[in-house]
């Protein structure tokens, strides 16, 4: 976490240590300075250690951390299986071409990852009733799982799941929201 | 139920906050209303938004008290205003009243015929010896002075305002000739915030929006409610597991089952008019069909074998077929199948995307969501979709459903981007809507005549 400097200044006027004796409660005051800091908004961006490696430097270049395990593809901004979501047209569950290549990229994943299963969660915008839309997003998870399937994924990694219209990713009521709703989102 | 909010799990509940206050939790309670001070104890506010030409003046005269009776609620007023919302009677004002009698011989009946009324109520409100009340009433034709109706019952302090919808349901009755809906319940769903601060809860409030109480919460989406025919259980669908499933819960006990968690989806329970089984609609074979659940043995019998979504059954008031919605012709419409299965025959023609229908308590009518140049509205047809007549002029209106008299529908639309509800008079007219002061209230379901 970073802070900005008028937000030091800030702790160090009310963070005066007590009871210096007792290692539990002097980690309290250290919480309440921390929780005032949220609240005031003096907490930075965090800036976590992955991340931050992956993202671009100021020279253009990029650095990865070398085979730890824990870097997974699926979190990395610059694998083919970071995006996890396919959107769809008005009222049909027919997979738009574009995502072809993501989606071979996860069949890829899947087929090459022991022990790799993703649910895939079918969601529609809210036009239209709401147990037809339960089942046409439910259609929209199974055309997901039939394009996987259909690229070598076995059945056994894939789950569907609808979600309907019920979880809406923009609770707007509009195009551009609607447009965001229509989805199966890849959840790993 | 603020005390039980604190905890994010999802629960049954059984009734008011009051037993949770009392449980010793009043601190936490009073710690999570601060933490999640989302007003969990919304009110259904019902406004009238259409008007009432035509309707019949009546004056419900304030209820006299005898023997020291002090209500804490004014019975009179709760009558007249279940009279107005119902659009066919304009209650009079009491600022226009010259006089209030509470008995026969108190009455003047010249006097209410100079005012223009048509009926007169009146009555008084007596405490019974063993505690609560005793609340006599009397209707009165004013150009005849006859007596239309007369009655006396018991009730308790909680009990008044249930007393009052019931004298309601007499007078409308006596004057309309059909029951009064008035003392019945609607079940819906609200739902406020969104990802991880997401709440849903399923719940009931009486006819007219006073005592809401919550039956079911939780950070998960609930589905469908609906209705068993004695008005005693309600079957929902939950997704609390990561997977939509069925539960039927009895709502006096807060005690329920789940009768259907099959692979796949598991949506849109209709309790049979008999109500020893449950129609939805299931995935477990591929694809949406429609099932029949006997809820005795759990046994389940397939209506319909199709490759296209197959869904939201309802019962015809006879029990001898149901209509669903089904893509089979390319875009949704409405077919009818035996409840013993068979060939589905296609009902509606009109229209270019109709779903969600339900029958008229008489099984004459439907009432469906109708698409028509990208508008989603009500209309009423007739059992097989014809004489289409539009009821609700919103753009996504949705969930309609017959009041159990057929006089009116209620369903859900938008009002200000906020999900409201709506109820509309099949004569036309009268129309209300029932909103939260925060949050969206959806999937109304209209509970039968008997409570």
């Amino acid at each position: 976490m970073t802070l900005n400097p008028s937000c030091f200044q800030r702790l160090r006027a009310r963070g005066q240590p007590s009871q210096p004796s007792l290692t539990v409660r002097r980690l309290l005051p250290g919480l309440l300075v921390a929780a005032v800091l949220a609240l005031t908004g003096c907490a930075g961006q965090p800036v976590g250690g992955d991340g931050d490696a992956a993202a671009p430097g100021s020279g253009g270049a990029t650095t990865r951390p070398l085979g730890t395990g824990d870097g997974s593809p699926l979190d990395d901004p610059s694998s083919p299986v970071y995006r996890k979501i396919v959107y769809f047209d008005y009222d049909t569950a027919a997979v738009p071409a574009e995502y072809a290549p993501l989606l071979r990229a996860h069949a890829r994943y899947l087929a090459q990852t022991p022990g790799a299963s993703v649910t895939l969660e079918g969601h529609a915008d809210e036009r239209g009733t709401r147990d037809y839309n339960l089942a046409l997003a439910e259609r929209r998870s199974e055309a997901v799982k039939s394009f996987l399937m259909a690229e070598g994924v076995p059945a056994a990694k894939l789950r569907t799941l609808s979600y309907g219209e019920e979880r809406p990713a923009d609770p707007g009521h509009h195009y551009q929201a609607w447009s965001q709703n229509r989805r199966v989102e890849l959840v790993y | 139920m603020t005390a039980d909010r604190r905890n994010r799990a999802l629960r049954p509940q059984v009734s008011g906050p009051l037993p949770a206050l009392l449980s010793g939790r009043l601190l936490l309670g009073l710690l999570a209303l601060v933490l999640f001070s989302t007003g969990v104890q919304a009110k259904l506010t019902i406004e009238i938004t259409g008007g009432i030409e035509g309707a019949q003046p009546i004056a419900v005269v304030p209820f006299g008290s005898l023997d020291g009776a002090r209500p804490r609620v004014d019975v009179a007023e709760v009558v007249a205003a279940d009279l107005a919302r119902s659009g066919r009677f304009d209650p009079m004002s009491r600022r226009e009243m010259l006089m209030t009698p509470h008995r026969q011989e108190d009455i003047d009946f010249r006097e209410w015929q100079l005012l223009a009324m048509n009926t007169l109520l009146v009555g008084e409100i007596a405490a019974a010896a063993g505690g609560g009340y005793q609340v006599r009433y009397a209707l009165f034709d004013v150009f005849t002075g006859r007596q239309l109706l007369s009655n006396s019952m018991p009730s308790s302090e909680n009990g008044l305002r249930h007393a009052a919808h019931r004298i309601a349901d007499a007078v409308y009755e006596q004057l309309t000739g059909e029951p009064g809906v008035f003392s019945t319940r609607i079940a819906y769903v609200t739902s406020s915030g969104s990802g991880s601060e997401a709440r849903v809860a399923l719940r009931v409030a009486d006819a007219d929006g006073y005592n809401p109480q919550t039956i079911v919460d939780s950070p998960e989406p609930i589905m469908s409610p609906a209705w068993s025919p004695d008005g005693r259980r309600l079957a929902y669908v939950s997704f609390e597991n990561h997977q939509p499933a069925i539960y039927v819960q009895d709502l006096a006990s807060g005690r329920r089952e789940r009768v259907a968690a099959f692979e796949g989806m598991n949506s849109a329970p209709a309790f049979s008019p008999d109500g020893r089984q449950l129609a939805m609609s299931l995935s477990r074979d591929g694809n949406p069909d429609i099932y029949v659940m006997d809820l005795a043995s759990g046994q389940l019998t397939r209506l319909t074998e199709h490759y296209a979504i197959d869904t939201e059954p309802a019962w015809a008031p006879d029990g001898r077929h149901l209509v669903f919605t089904s893509d089979r012709g390319g875009k949704p419409q409405i077919y009818r199948v035996g409840a013993a299965g068979g060939t589905a025959q296609r009902v509606t023609f009109d229209g270019e995307y109709n779903a969600a229908a339900s029958y008229s308590p008489d099984g004459r009518s439907l009432v469906m969501v109708r698409r028509d140049a990208g508008r989603f509205f009500i209309v009423l047809t007739d059992a097989w979709g014809g004489s289409s007549r539009a009821l609700s002029s919103g753009t996504l209106d949705e969930s309609p459903g017959f009041a159990p008299n057929g006089s009116m529908i209620i369903y859900a639309t938008q009002n200000n981007g906020r999900g409201v509800l709506a109820v509309v008079s099949i004569s036309g007219g009268a129309t209300q809507r029932l909103s939260q002061d925060f949050g969206d209230v959806r999937e109304p379901a209209w509970s039968p005549l008997v409570r």
